[in-house]
């Protein structure tokens, strides 16, 4: 029987490129968002009074028309809710109190029976305002000449790893003192410093944000949102508004691209606080595209100055690099990228002497939040460029440069941590390969210059020590699989990987399992946030460890009734076998009935269920003096992205003819959505590249549609974008993986700026490089007239 | 605001709808049919994503009113797959790995279903400007450049 088994092989579904479980039913048209759930006519509609002023004293607010519209169900403003609220640094109130501090702070919420009603009964709020000064300068704000945002900063409530500065608007100060950096600069051969205004940007998701409330006579909250993170908002938002996390019930369904603007809690609390004003009665807000442009969170711009050197050899010695984070009105997020980016401030590279001061700043611009790669497309976008300079002013070939210095196992990291095993050199050599590296093709028309560039990248999930994921398995009658998990499905193909690690992990072909959805805090396990790139690696693990579960509990049921030792049986293809005594069993029927015993003498087993958990218990503090530490982060994934471009010298227009990326994974679950993830993150990062800035003047967002913010397009894309995996494995990763989500646009934007020095010879400095910054570059540097 | 009653075919079944004046299509399908494949991404004919066929044309449907469709045909991605059997495009889209979070998938798939019907073996610059009134921001586009080329050929290969 085992033999015959054994005749056909069976594909493993770990490291199979299955199709993804949620392909179907995105077709068809069937997929639910959170914006197509039916509530019925009983469905009120919430619209925001929004701020239009950045920085202001809230002296006096008349909401006596807006209530009295016909169809007005319900006004709110501030004086209803004294709570606040924040992931990591608790600094905003859901509504506006005293004081607003950007251009679409929320000061008062209507629900009526139509958006229209809604709408109208927002524009007969009227709001009295007393002008304060603003900052609109990440560096100035952090000096003592600028107005204070948050004069309660040191009263706020705020994680033991974030060091805000009260008296000042400095919401975390992060600092890397390792070796001596004042002396190494006597000891370089070459020094290059510089500084880049890395401007804002946003998520755009094409599905907006939309949450919708419903708050129960009995107190029971029940929110169905478009969410990456509904049990870190069941969380934040019963603490503000005052209930148990077990009376918040967080219902989230397929979420239309999140990109970190749908973690943490941004616009969410604001229906469930107007929903408890009408109990009973599901309450909507849909975020319109303008809004979603502003008054969620955008990725917060940020002021860095690199100054690195190298000896004659090439060796990086020393580097010390300043960050000012352009954090918005509310840091409660963005505290911990300014942390991140500190920890990982000397990029994927091994320096002995490293100092940074990383500064996360109270500005009247938009809230600050995550955003696909949180702080490391921003800081790698100047920081490989000084890499390139360095290369370029030692006279060294920059790829061989970043061979010499680039993170190997073993090397002591900015923070004291040791590396683990990695394969950043590989992703190098095979990434430089991929484009041809050295060799320069002619341009395709005698007004463009051709060029090729480079870069590295490295990143670690940024999260607390202690980010947790949990994962039930249940069998049915048939012996199909049914995986719970609390991680949800943005497009980056998170079911489909918990229903390959369950398969594996369990033993039966990976179309038998099924994942419950929607996410559902009632009946999903806990999971953290659907965040920094964690879910392969950390709700992997919880998959896995469920599924062994289960597992056990089959084979230790069926050993009984076989009578033999549970570690001679295995379940192969959804069938359990004995090596020893050459029996099998389908899983069919016995996973829930159980197994009767001989001669009628009653059952063993029971419906079979397993559970499992992660949570990593060796992440340890950072001195807040020095940055030094046993062990900062998880791990990092790391990768290299290589492009060829070409500059049109009329028109100063960038043509990205081919890219290529390789990062080291540790281990492909699945390598075709792998891939998938590695080209989608290189358009993406292109787009950052050239196209995107949220343009903010004195506070007031200049561009909220698409027509005003361009992202790349089908006409943009090369025709070429090479993907290369690289496995190196990770010691606790299920099957060695790590995340790779965001790690896929991080390196884009120097790596084009790169290509673009070597096309034409200019450091066009800070993207976006438009055509015509590049064209306005060339004519400073006399290329063009 | 006064209503109309207009008639449509929609996905090959007639419905008769009462509407405001100033409802779109696109909140016709959505709110009062409870046709939610079609999406709502910004509401202003920038993104694509309520893409439709109206009289076998691609419209943005928060662009079209809903009274102007009376008599109309409408296809929404709810219409493309017949009895269970899916649309090539549909196929090929999910071969080719070109759906992720998939709010912008029943957009594009009208979208490159429209082209099809139009051209049926389109080169890959027509199909880029076919799509590039529909923004994607998960997959960069090349895998759904890749179904649709691929689409056109199982087209073809059915119809000879």
């Amino acid at each position: 029987m085992i033999n015959e088994v054994a005749k056909f092989p069976i594909p493993h579904p770990v490291g199979d490129s299955v199709p993804r479980v949620d392909a179907r039913e995105k077709v068809l048209g069937s997929a639910l968002f959170a914006d197509d759930l039916q509530f019925g006519p009983g469905l009120l509609y919430a619209r925001i009074k929004r701020s239009d002023r950045p920085h202001a004293l809230i002296k006096k607010i008349d909401t006596s028309k807006a209530a009295a519209l016909p169809g007005v169900k319900a006004v709110v403003t501030g004086e209803d809710y004294a709570g606040m609220m924040g992931l990591y640094l608790r600094d905003r109130h859901i509504f506006c109190r005293d004081r607003v501090r950007y251009v679409g702070d929320p000061v008062a919420g209507v629900a009526a029976a139509s958006e229209e009603i809604a709408e109208n009964a927002v524009d007969l709020i009227e709001v009295e305002y007393e002008d304060l000064p603003g900052i609109f300068d990440p560096e100035y704000g952090a000096t003592p000449d600028a107005p204070l945002l948050h004069p309660d900063l040191g009263n706020y409530e705020v994680a033991n790893f974030i060091f805000p500065q009260p008296g000042t608007n400095i919401s975390n100060h992060f600092r890397i003192r390792k070796g001596d950096v004042e002396s190494a600069w006597s000891e370089c051969a070459v020094i290059v410093e510089r500084k880049y205004r890395i401007p804002h940007v946003q998520h755009v998701p094409i599905e907006p944000h939309v949450a919708t409330a419903r708050v129960e006579e009995n107190g029971k909250v029940i929110l169905w949102g478009s969410s990456q993170s509904p049990f870190a908002q069941r969380s934040l938002i019963a603490k503000t508004l005052g209930f148990s996390p077990s009376d918040v019930q967080v219902i989230a369904p397929y979420v239309g691209g999140g990109f970190g603007c749908k973690a943490g809690v941004s616009m969410e609390a604001l229906a469930v606080a107007i929903a408890m004003k009408l109990k009973g009665r599901p309450i909507k807000l849909r975020l319109t595209r303008e809004e979603e442009f502003f008054t969620a969170f955008v990725r917060q711009g940020v002021v860095a100055y690199f100054k690195m050197g190298c000896d004659a050899d090439g060796r990086l010695l020393a580097m010390e690099n300043r960050f000012y984070w352009d954090g918005g009105a509310y840091t409660e997020y963005g505290v911990n990228i300014t942390r991140a980016s500190g920890y990982s401030s000397s990029g994927p590279y091994n320096v002995p002497n490293v100092k940074t001061d990383s500064y996360c700043v109270y500005t009247n611009h938009p809230v600050g939040g995550p955003m696909r790669g949180f702080g490391m497309p921003e800081m790698h976008a100047g920081l490989e460029q000084c890499i390139d300079e360095l290369a370029h002013a030692i006279k060294m070939d920059p790829v061989d440069f970043r061979k010499i210095n680039c993170i190997k196992a073993g090397d002591t990291l900015v923070t004291g941590m040791k590396m683990h095993p990695t394969g950043l050199s590989e992703c190098l050599v095979k990434a430089a390969q991929a484009i041809n590296w050295g060799r320069k093709d002619p341009p395709s028309a005698p007004h463009k210059r051709r060029g090729k560039g480079l870069a590295l990248m490295w990143k670690a999930p940024a999260m607390p020590p202690n980010a947790g994921s949990s994962a039930k398995i249940a069998l049915n009658e048939d012996g199909t699989v049914t995986v719970s998990v609390g991680g949800q499905e943005l497009g980056q193909g998170s079911f489909t990987i918990a229903a390959q690690i369950a398969a594996a992990s369990l033993g039966v072909p990976a179309d038998w399992v099924r994942v419950a959805t929607p996410i559902d805090t009632n009946y999903s396990p806990y999971e953290w946030q659907t965040v920094a790139s964690r879910l392969t690696w950390s709700m992997g693990n919880a998959v896995a460890a469920a599924g062994r579960d289960a597992r056990k509990q089959i084979l230790d049921m069926v050993a009984k009734a076989w009578q033999e030792n549970p570690d001679d049986l295995d379940i192969i293809d959804g069938k359990v076998i004995s090596y020893k005594s050459e029996e099998t069993i389908s899983l069919k029927n016995i996973v829930i009935y159980g197994i009767p015993l001989p001669d009628d003498q009653g059952w063993i087993g029971g419906p079979v269920l397993g559970r499992g958990n992660f949570m990593p218990s060796y992440v340890t503090g950072l001195d807040p003096e020095t940055g030094q530490g046993q062990r900062a982060v998880v791990h990092y994934t790391v990768g290299a992205q290589a492009v060829e471009i070409e500059v049109d010298t009329i028109t100063g227009k960038i043509d990205v003819l081919r890219g290529v990326a390789a990062f080291d994974v540790g281990k492909a679950i699945n390598p075709d959505m792998v891939k998938a993830q590695m080209e989608g993150g290189f358009v993406q990062g292109l787009s950052t590249a050239l196209f995107e800035s949220l343009n903010l003047k004195e506070g007031f967002p200049q561009n909220t549609s698409f027509v005003d913010y361009r992202i790349a397009t089908s006409s943009d894309v090369p025709r070429d974008i090479q993907a290369i995996i690289v496995e190196v494995p990770q010691d606790d990763g299920p099957w060695g993986a790590r995340g790779i989500g965001e790690h896929a646009m991080v390196p884009t934007i120097p790596a084009i700026a790169n290509a673009i020095y070597d096309a034409i010879g200019i450091r066009v400095g800070a993207p976006p490089y438009t055509s015509e910054k590049v064209f306005l570059a060339m004519q400073d540097a006399g290329l063009v007239k | 605001m006064a209503n109309h009653r207009i008639t449509i075919k929609l996905n090959d079944e007639f419905e008769m709808v009462d509407v405001p004046a100033n409802m779109t299509l696109l909140q016709m399908l959505r709110d009062k049919l409870a046709r939610t494949g079609t999406k709502n991404g910004c509401n202003a004919g920038e993104c694509g994503a309520c893409t439709v066929l109206l009289n076998g044309e691609p419209v943005n449907s928060c662009m079209v009113l809903a009274v102007e469709c009376d008599g109309a045909e409408v296809i929404t991605v709810e219409g493309l797959a017949k009895d269970g059997v899916l649309d090539p495009i549909q196929q090929a889209i999910m071969d080719h790995g070109g759906v992720q979070c998939g709010f912008c998938t029943p957009g594009i798939l009208i979208s490159a279903k429209a082209l099809l019907d139009r051209d049926s073996n389109p080169s890959e610059e027509t199909i880029r400007e076919a799509l590039v009134g529909n923004l994607c921001r998960c997959t960069g586009y090349l895998r759904i450049i890749d179904a649709v080329k691929d689409a056109a050929s199982r087209q073809q290969a059915l119809t000879n």
